[in-house]
């Protein structure tokens, strides 16, 4: 067991690209820590240098106390989930989990003692014999957990292990990674382009765009205290709805000008975002999380000053909830993480948000709300929970010095 | 070979649905077996020559016998011991495995080289390798034999193990290097994080993986130089380490016009080929599909 640490890291390929730029991040012993990003962002890149698969161009990797730069993989005394499995297909399951063993020289009765305790631990006794072929998607992935565990090794090293697998079984599968991982104490590097993985695995998340750091935060803080449009809109679904706004003072407080409509803030909302008063007469992008949007009929005693309206574009009911798309009359943020968040997601910013003149934003109503599709309605919004970014810089807009 | 299994699977179909089947697809089933017997008729005229009685050969035609038949195995009785073919036979074996072996061995290795290990100037060096394909075997031989006497080995089966490996291996690294450059990256990489050097990761993971590629050029190998007449005519000096080919060929001279011991000899030839080929062709067939689907 040890801690994984990344310092000024960069990536450059034979190509010119840079893939990973100015890394510098801690995964400390014994913890979960999730690299998330969309496609192309860097991650796995990053992944590989700990493992010992990419060449480091530039700074420092550690594993414990040592720098592990010119260290062969083997040598490293990590173990690798990788997203195929990789599990060797001429060796059954038992000789699969045996194999870094084996290559160890290690006792035989020593062996076989720790290939059954893994494959106890992952319900794989039954299959031992078996070859990877006539097993089933999870039951490959276990495999390949177990060929890890068994080496007990300073650190995992996983590269989207779940993607394989269908949705039911995905969530099963992070439940039990999430349980392993905290029974045996390992430091994690777990690298998923899955939002809701990285929330619900990871103790701290590191989010990265275009090779660079974004952000990295327990998953809580995240969610309530991103740093940029980039993170905010990347974390949470469904995605938080961003639109363009002015503040303006009125009535000696602060409003949000959407469109025809104002939503006033409150005094601690305002003192909790200092910054926000230099941003006054200017364009803001205001981030509204869905949850933070209910029918008035449900949230009855909402006053005017926090509601929106919006027309009815389509109504998803979940049986929990509803998912409620509303076009209302503000302009959407195009900036250009928007673009690029959109294009993770496989469509464009302007059909995501609904054109480029008013934008269509989704709210998170109760199962008892009464809207209607093709009609106008009221919208309430919780003002105490808006998110503020400098449309120039991506910021989020919090404390002056932050 | 998920697929394949499949696809042998037998169908559920009505009676009536197989038959349909089978009339519209008996044309091409006809023209196939027309080709097939075509093919064979050559092969099987030698066959029923080497057991045809001296006098018969040169008396009628193959053919004749088809329905006058006189069945004798004296030909292969007398071909065995008359003309050395038994120890022909031995010299042919320990030409043709060595020669088979070693380029096996050698491209194998040379292929995980040009596959899994970064060098530089790796590509090219491949690429220069496979040029040498082009090289024939003719331009070779007599600045090869001079080396072979200068190193003493002319005399001994080393010089021919050595030719039939150099020529061998351009071919034999190609074949190998593009079916190991298809198996998965992550399979490589896993062993690597394993803990396994290149030497294990060879032994351990490629070549058990690659046992159709491996079959395939040892299949290919081993028919050339089971076949080889050239090559054993040059560089085996000592008339007491030739092989059967050089044998059958000497006998058209020493025995001129002999048929019946010619064709006896020459089906004496074929049949381990033919057992090695029907042994084996079951990787056969898949090696050579496997480097080009995949």
């Amino acid at each position: 067991m040890a801690e994984v640490a990344f310092s000024d890291v960069a990536k450059i390929f034979a190509d010119g690209t840079r893939a990973v730029s100015d890394l510098t991040l801690e995964g400390h012993d014994g913890e979960f820590m999730v690299l998330v990003g969309p496609s192309g962002c860097g991650k796995t890149t990053a992944l590989r240098m700990v493992a010992g698969l990419e060449e480091i161009s530039e700074g420092e990797i550690r594993i414990g106390d040592r720098v592990v730069n010119g260290v062969a993989p083997r040598d490293r005394d990590i173990a690798m989930v990788f997203q195929s499995y990789a599990l060797y297909p001429h060796l059954s399951v038992y000789d699969n989990i045996a194999f870094s063993l084996r290559l160890r020289k290690e006792d035989k009765a020593e062996i076989d003692k720790r290939v059954r305790d893994a494959a106890k631990i992952l319900d794989l006794e039954p299959l031992l014999q078996r070859k990877p072929r006539a097993l089933s998607g999870g039951q490959r992935q276990r495999v390949a957990m177990g060929r890890a565990i068994v080496r007990q090794p300073a650190a995992f090293l996983m590269d989207e292990p779940l993607s394989n697998l269908d949705a039911k079984l995905r969530v099963q599968m992070r439940a039990e990674i999430s349980k392993l991982q905290r029974d045996i104490g390992v430091t994690t590097i777990y690298v998923t382009h899955d939002q809701v993985e990285a929330m619900t695995m990871g103790d701290r998340v590191a989010v990265m765009r275009k090779g660079q750091l974004q952000q990295v935060a327990p998953p809580q803080e995240l969610y309530d205290h991103p740093l940029n449009i980039f993170v905010g809109g990347f974390i949470g679904s469904p995605a938080m709805n961003l639109v363009e706004a002015t503040l303006e003072r009125s009535n000696g407080g602060l409003i949000v000008k959407l469109g025809s409509r104002a939503l006033a803030l409150d005094d601690e909302n305002v003192s909790a975002r200092p910054a926000l008063r230099s941003f006054e007469g200017r364009n803001v992008v205001v981030g509204i999380r869905p949850e933070h949007l209910e029918d008035p009929s449900v949230a009855r005693d909402t006053p005017d000053d926090r509601r929106l309206t919006g027309h009815v574009e389509l109504r998803e009911a979940l049986g929990s909830e509803l998912m409620v798309h509303l076009r209302i009359d503000a302009k959407p943020a195009l900036t250009e993480e928007v673009h690029e968040l959109a294009q993770d997601a496989g469509t464009t910013a302007e059909q995501m948000l609904g054109g480029s003149q008013h934008a269509v934003v989704v709210g998170r109503f109760s199962a008892d709300s009464s809207v209607v599709e093709g009609k106008d309605t009221e919208v309430a919004v919780d003002t105490r929970s808006l998110h503020f970014f400098d449309p120039e810089t991506g910021l989020a807009i919090y404390d002056s010095n932050r | 070979m998920a697929t394949a299994q499949a696809a042998v699977q037998p169908r559920t179909a009505t009676p009536s649905a197989r038959l349909v089947k089978f009339i519209s697809r008996a044309p091409v089933h006809l023209g196939l077996l027309l080709v097939a017997v075509i093919w064979l008729v050559p092969t099987v005229g030698l066959a029923v020559t080497s057991f045809r009685p001296r006098g018969d050969i040169q008396a009628s035609s193959w053919w004749s016998s088809l329905t006058d038949w006189s069945f004798t195995l004296h030909n292969y009785s007398e071909v065995l011991n008359k003309a050395n073919m038994d120890k022909a036979f031995v010299n042919s074996i320990l030409i043709t495995v060595p020669s088979t072996l070693l380029p096996l061995v050698l491209a194998a290795a040379a292929a995980y080289a040009f596959s899994w290990i970064s060098f530089p100037f790796r590509d090219t060096i491949f690429l220069l390798i496979v040029a040498l394909m082009v090289v024939p075997v003719q331009m070779a031989l007599v600045p090869l034999l001079t080396l072979f006497r200068d190193l003493g080995i002319s005399n001994w089966f080393g010089g021919i193990w050595l030719a039939h490996t150099a020529f061998g291996l351009p071919l034999g690294i190609f074949l190998l290097r593009n079916f190991f450059i298809a198996l998965p990256r992550d399979l490589i990489e896993a062993a690597r994080v394993d803990g396994a050097s290149n030497l294990r990761i060879f032994l351990k993971v490629v070549l058990p993986l690659s046992v159709p590629a491996l079959a395939s050029f040892g299949i290919f190998q081993f028919l050339w130089v089971w076949n080889d007449l050239l090559m054993s005519f040059i560089f085996i000096q000592n008339g007491d380490l030739l092989p059967m080919t050089v044998r059958i060929n000497q006998m058209q001279t020493t025995y001129g016009g002999e048929w019946h011991l010619l064709s006896a000899g020459a089906f004496l030839l074929m049949i381990v080929p033919l057992a090695v080929f029907f042994a084996l062709q079951r990787y056969f067939v898949q090696g050579l599909l496997a480097g080009s689907v995949k």
